[in-house]
């Protein structure tokens, strides 16, 4: 064996290393988290972290039951907000505006997408809180103000990538519906919609992802008591919140309790990827075929 | 023993054969013409010469390919040291995106060549052999890419010169390019000749008519027929082989 | 009754443009907000002076030097792993189960929250490894935090690089190694900057994964363990605890203009790789 070759077969090695990086990181997280979390859970009862309604730390009651409600409904609500707005803004990018405007605004939502999520949490503080108290009554700190914003947040990632799903159809599919008759409306509702679809699931889904894994925007606004919220202006707590606001000071069974917060949250986070990831390799094999 | 002797050569990609038991030898100093119609496997047979199909996952030889005695195929064959004997010139030119100096001196760089006078003399010796050292004699630092079509396929010949090679592969080097650089191409060769032993894989039969001295007629991964060139267009042995040279298909 | 189809678009149309506008609007609102408030308050003492009193008066100086140093930290150690990665996946192997689990994992790693990264890097570096809140704790948090873009976008620069070049290269007789720093590196260098640099936007507005790691203290950083905060912590902190309104506006207008630079010369530099290679 040369020398040349025994300085690329070390390189090879290094790089093989490194190449598992992303997947040990992975792997060291997934433990960490478990490691820490689970041993409560099984100690105290599944049941009760999962049902349990009452999360009082110091009494040793660890109910997550509202904290899990609690991001799911934030994050549905986000989606109720944002999807449709976000997907009437693909469409007339892609197929009713100029290129010329398209060219234009694309690249600014785009940017927008890297706008701090504190910030986001801000102007919901300023400007969002005050409006619902004011027009709706309560505290304003609420389900509501937390979807509105985090529904704002997922714009820019399910518009950016569904204008990307709509952009990858043939063009043959938009003029052979044309040629037929129909108009842009119909062809976007009966041909591109329904083409584009998987890609469009992604989107939601990965907006999805950013809403359930949002924390600093939403303990800004959301009021984040910690019991089921009854209507949409009451405040709530998420997964979240839950760890971000207590872990600075927590200790012992509280702290275990608050990774176990955080062994739900990754659970909830590794179905919506592989869900996410199912949709979008469905659309690649699609394009290939 | 010099020159390339192939034996009983078979290529996989996959569960494809491409190449079927080859036999053939090419002699020192002369111009191998390699014609056959596309997918006859005359590009996979060139590139197993130097191992490029390496590159090609799933790829794999059967049979010995002796480069001056030493069977090239076998693990452990220095690939880097093959392919710097074996210059390679691909259908499509392609400068790299640098300077028309740092495209010459890319390959003896490599090599370890240090050294401003050594580089230029080797730089203006590969750019003189392709008839280019007029041409650009005054612009050696600008872009390559700026140069015509034709340009770039001598200058990526000119780069191959500069690695002094033993033998220089050509994989239709002209397809792309209008007659006057053709014509250029194939003079450079005939003067090429006197000091390379050259392998030309082309699908113009009349381009191996012009240049070559012996040539080779690929179909469907056999070699059909290989004999000098003047026999093969006036009295082709096999019936395969007069088709494909009156153009009956091809 | 039926509705004639081209009054439906017609109705359709009016309803898309206007949710279109609206988004617009908002988005671009939440930004304009931001700097009609922030930028009066902006200085030259603002961004050279050390806050005092929490940052109820005073500049935010050590919290961009806490910024500058925490991503800095992150892209020492993501970069290499990163660019190191793509480049085993796209040169030095083939698609296999192998590469499907790398890219799997990378996949999954983009995807988890960034307070998983925090209470992650608060138990392992912070308490486990001893490091304490600091400049090193936060930056390898961050570092994983973005390996999965710099992963992403390396393998998109060097899938971009022409198959010619790297078979041109092979044939003058390069090795494998100098047919990537020679070759393929510098053709792609503008498509892996591009991920760099969008990562640097990312660790500019984190800030779940920072409090944990690097804490919050206001001194100026001196060394690797020091603990220090950085402009979105401080803002979050200045906001949430109401210390001081207009310093609040003058670092979110820092924090959004910088963010805003930093994704503009991507968006630059992505074009231009883009234009060069189609």
């Amino acid at each position: 064996m040369t020398g040349l070759d025994r300085k690329e077969n070390f390189i090879r090695a290094v790089l093989l290393l490194t190449a598992f990086s992303a997947v040990s990181v992975l792997a060291v997280i997934t433990v960490f988290i478990f490691a820490e979390g689970t041993p409560i859970m099984f100690r105290r009862g599944v049941g009760g972290f999962l049902f349990g309604l009452n999360w009082y730390p110091g009494e040793g009651r660890f109910g997550l039951l509202p904290m899990i409600v609690g991001s799911l409904e934030v994050t549905l609500g986000a989606l109720l907000i944002g999807v449709p707005f976000a997907l009437a803004c693909a469409v007339v990018l892609t197929e009713f505006s100029s290129p010329r405007l398209r060219n234009i605004l694309k690249p600014v939502i785009e940017l927008l997408a890297g706008i701090p999520s504190v910030v986001y949490g801000f102007i919901g503080v300023v400007v969002l809180v005050p409006f619902i108290r004011e027009t709706f009554g309560g505290p304003g700190f609420s389900v509501l103000a937390a979807s509105i914003v985090l529904g704002i947040m997922i714009l820019p990632t399910v518009i950016s990538i569904s204008i990307d799903a709509l952009q990858a159809l043939p063009p043959s599919y938009r003029e052979g519906a044309l040629a037929m008759g129909a108009t842009r409306w119909q062809t976007v509702r009966m041909v591109l919609l329904p083409s584009a679809r998987s890609g469009i699931v992604a989107s939601i889904i990965l907006g999805m992802g950013r809403a359930v894994g949002e924390t600093m925007a939403v303990i800004m606004i959301a009021g984040n008591a910690a019991a089921v919220p009854r209507t949409p202006l009451d405040p709530v707590r998420t997964l979240t919140s839950n760890i971000a606001l207590e872990m600075s000071y927590a200790s012992g069974e509280h702290r275990e309790a608050l990774f176990a917060t955080g062994v739900i949250l990754f659970v909830i986070i590794m179905v919506l990827n592989t869900l996410a990831n199912a949709s979008s390799s469905r659309r690649a094999r699609g394009k290939r075929g | 023993m010099t020159g390339i002797r192939v034996r009983e050569v078979s290529h996989y990609f996959g569960p494809v054969r491409v190449l079927k038991n080859i036999n053939l030898a090419v002699e020192k100093n002369e111009i191998l013409g390699v014609i056959g119609p596309a997918g006859s496997g005359k590009s996979t047979f060139l590139r197993s010469l130097n191992r490029l199909n390496d590159l090609v996952q799933g790829s794999r030889t059967e049979g010995m390919i002796e480069v001056d005695g030493r069977d090239i195929t076998r693990p452990g064959t220095s690939l880097v040291e093959l392919r710097r004997r074996l210059g390679m010139v691909f259908a499509v030119p392609v400068p790299l995106p640098r300077s028309i100096y740092e495209n010459l001196a890319f390959g003896p760089r490599l090599a370890g060549v240090r050294g401003k006078e050594k580089l230029d003399a080797l730089v203006r010796y590969g750019l003189e052999q392709t008839a280019l050292w007029i041409e650009v004699k005054d612009r050696l630092h600008q872009s390559a890419l700026k140069l015509s079509g034709g340009q770039q396929q001598r200058l990526c010949i000119a780069r191959v010169l500069t690695l002094k090679p033993d033998y220089i592969l050509l994989d239709e080097p002209t397809s792309g390019l209008d007659p006057v650089s053709t014509m250029k191409i194939e003079d450079s060769l005939r003067i090429l000749k006197k000091d390379y032993t050259i392998i030309l894989v082309t699908n113009n039969t009349k381009q191996a008519a012009r240049v070559s001295d012996r040539t080779a007629f690929f179909l469907a991964g056999e070699l059909v027929e290989i004999g000098p060139t003047e026999r093969i267009f006036t009295a082709p042995a096999d019936r395969r082989t007069e088709d494909y040279i009156s153009g009956r298909f091809g | 009754m039926r509705v004639p189809p081209r009054l439906e678009q017609r109705f359709v149309k009016v309803v898309l443009w206007s949710m279109t506008a609206i988004t617009v609007f908002v988005l671009l609102f939440i930004v304009a907000y931001i700097l009609r408030r922030g930028l009066p308050v902006l200085s030259l003492s603002f961004l050279t002076e050390n806050p005092h009193e929490m940052g109820r008066t005073g500049g935010i100086f050590s919290t961009i030097v806490g910024t500058l140093a925490l991503t800095a930290m992150a892209l020492a150690v993501a970069t290499p792993l990163g660019v190191g990665t793509a480049i085993f996946l796209n040169e030095y192997t083939w698609e296999s189960r192998v590469t499907r689990i790398i890219r799997f994992g990378a996949d999954c790693l983009a995807g988890i929250p960034s307070i998983i990264f925090g209470l992650f890097g608060f138990i392992l570096f912070v308490i486990k490894m001893g490091f304490g809140w600091s400049i090193l704790s936060g930056g390898l948090t961050l570092a994983f935090m973005i390996l999965p873009t710099i992963i992403r976008t390396s393998e998109e620069a060097l899938r971009s690089v022409p198959r010619s070049y790297r078979e041109v290269s092979l044939s003058l007789g390069s090795t494998k190694w100098q047919m990537v720093t020679r070759v393929i590196l510098p053709s792609a260098l503008p498509g892996i900057v591009t991920g760099v640099i969008l990562s640097v936007g990312r660790s500019i507005g984190e800030t779940a994964a920072v409090i944990f790691t690097a804490g919050s203290a206001l001194r100026l950083p001196t060394s690797l363990f020091s603990s220090s905060r950085t402009m979105s912590v401080h803002f979050y902190i200045l906001a949430r605890e109401g210390i001081s309104m207009p310093n609040a506006y003058g670092t979110a207008a820092v924090l959004v203009l910088s963010i805003l630079l930093v994704n503009i010369v991507t968006y630059r530099l992505m074009h231009r790789f883009i234009r060069k290679y189609s």
